[in-house]
């Protein structure tokens, strides 16, 4: 497996991950902590339809379809709550997803995971990582596709004024739940498809690697991007995975480079809130296409 | 047009509306005064339905609206603006009014599929804005960040995006509030002008006196949650509970 290759495709599938973030949270300002859980949902509903035999195709697609279920479920009770509320209630929802992972054990084997999920296979099977790494590029460049075309449109507009003021949007016509519910399932629907492809590229999965602090460095990437700007979660994403590489050639103790891995991103984002509290990428500014 | 009987809220125990009936006619300008305290905003919360009456029945256009959610009546037709200015702040000036536009395809599927004629109603929009925004002279300002606008003109912005949606009501919190009397004399006059020219029906509070006499049609005072006299201007001047409640003694 070449090193490069490997970085590359976890950089693509962090790109769906916080792409799929910031449009829940970037445009339409809801304060999601669990969007790990529907990365791990994803995953875990991948690797398991596989394993039952259903091909990598329908699996991924079923990834894609349930995670936006549970986002559903998850946005009925949750959407009515507002700002700080709503980040503890999906905090709660995602600590409940990996509760179930853990000691649901006849289905996912609890903590000892999941080995030997079948390589992705769609009419070719991705068995390299070049293979492997196309098939992500692809995946993340639709995603970015769907997801910039949803949020420069009137429908991403009204998303970023439910943002902006949600009593304003309301009064103006807006079903504001709606939109919310939209925006959250399409956001966990897209997790969903990237828990697939992280399944089917490392072919392991266990509940570790889909907790809260697998949550706090996708909003750190979405943050330290900018919110409401896709090419910042791109560049979030890119800067955050690279960063703590170059420890993998010092010769220290894992655990110390570990530790020192969660420090930087620390004083990465602490650094960048005093600084550029916007993110690296504003938001891209509306422009009316006026006719004198 | 706008029909309130017998409208009640209560809260934990003080009538912070009680017992409140009054119409405002189609194509008039009625006002809403009292002193602090006495429900005005309240009302317009039920009206608007951001809050939810005890007691009582609000009709638009005949059609009995109390039980409908707040954007529900939005859609029906009635606009508002808040006390303490609502804009969308970073978001541009034009997409502040482009919100407030009907057949503006903000359905999820408009989005994916975006036709011709979408785009071509897009831009008919822009150009609806425009008009509206030129009423209120904000025209030059279309691609500025709403939180970039003074105070007066994000007041302005606010009553233009409440117009742009083409409703049958407008209802207006104390537009002139905080705004320099030349600014007051324009908002004055550009009510009036969208009475007369569009036949529009606007509901406002306010507690400036002087704008107040000048533009409305008829005044409907409202002290303890309930309307205490109602008429035109120079009826309500006289009231002597009006002026015992509210106006003082004028010299």
């Amino acid at each position: 497996m070449g090193y490069i290759e490997h970085l590359l495709i976890i950089i693509c599938i962090y790109i769906i991950l916080a792409v799929s973030l910031n449009l829940i949270m970037g445009f339409t300002g809801l304060l999601n902590l669990g969007h790990a859980a529907f990365f791990g949902i994803g995953a875990y509903t991948s690797a398991l339809l596989t394993l039952a035999g259903v091909p990598f195709g329908i699996a991924f697609i079923a990834s894609f379809v349930v995670a936006g279920m549970f986002g559903f479920l998850i946005g009925l009770p949750c959407l009515r709550l507002r700002g700080d509320y709503l980040a503890i209630a999906t905090l709660g929802f995602g600590e409940i997803i990996r509760a179930v992972l853990k000691n649901w054990i006849s289905l996912t084997r609890g903590p000892l995971g999941i080995p030997g999920i079948p390589k992705a296979s769609f009419f070719i099977t991705f068995d390299t990582s070049v293979k492997f790494l196309v098939f992500a590029a692809v995946i993340a460049v639709v995603t970015i596709g769907i997801v910039s075309r949803l949020v420069h449109s009137p429908f991403g507009r009204v998303l970023k004024s439910i943002r902006e003021d949600e009593i304003a949007a309301q009064a103006l016509g807006k079903n504001v739940m709606k939109y919310k519910m939209i925006a959250l399932v399409i956001g966990a629907a897209f997790a969903g498809i990237a828990g697939s492809m992280y399944a089917h590229y490392i072919t392991f999965i266990d509940p570790s690697s889909f907790t809260l602090v697998e949550t706090i460095l996708i909003v750190s990437m979405v943050v330290l991007g900018g919110l409401g700007s896709l090419l910042g979660s791109v560049i979030g994403v890119i800067i955050l995975v690279l960063l703590p590489e170059p420890l993998r050639f010092v010769q220290l103790p894992s655990a110390i480079v570990a530790a020192i891995r969660q420090m930087l991103y620390a004083i990465i984002l602490i650094v960048l809130m005093i600084v550029r509290p916007q993110g690296m990428v504003g938001e891209k500014r509306y422009k009316a296409r006026v006719e004198e | 047009m706008l029909e309130i009987k017998g409208l009640h809220k209560d809260f934990g125990g003080i009538k912070a509306v009680n017992e409140c009936h009054f119409t405002v006619e189609k194509g008039k300008i009625v006002a809403l005064i009292g002193p602090n305290g006495a429900g005005k905003t309240t009302l317009f919360n039920l009206i608007s339905g951001f809050m939810v009456p005890d007691k009582g029945t609000i009709k638009l256009m005949g059609e009995d609206i109390t039980s409908l959610l707040p954007y529900q009546r939005a859609v029906k037709g009635i606009a508002r603006t808040f006390q303490l200015i609502r804009l969308f702040p970073k978001m541009t000036v034009m997409e502040n009014m482009l919100l407030a536009m009907k057949d503006s395809h903000e359905e999820l599927h408009h989005a994916l599929w975006r036709t011709r004629k979408i785009k071509e109603e897009e831009i008919k929009n822009v150009e609806k804005a425009m008009d509206v925004l030129k009423l209120v002279h904000l025209e030059g300002k279309v691609d500025e960040l709403a939180e970039n606008l003074s105070y007066g003109q994000q007041k302005l912005l606010e009553i233009a995006r409440a117009l742009a949606s083409d409703p049958k009501i407008v209802m207006l919190d104390e537009p002139a509030a905080g705004v320099n009397p030349t600014m007051i004399k324009k908002i004055g006059e550009l009510l009036v002008k969208l009475k007369k020219e569009k036949g529009m029906t606007i509901l406002f509070i306010e507690h400036d006196m002087e704008f107040v006499m000048n533009i409305a049609d008829k005044v409907v005072v409202l002290d303890y949650g309930k309307e205490i006299a109602i008429g035109t201007p120079q009826q309500v001047k006289k009231n002597k509970q009006v002026i015992d409640a509210y106006l003082g003694v004028t010299t």
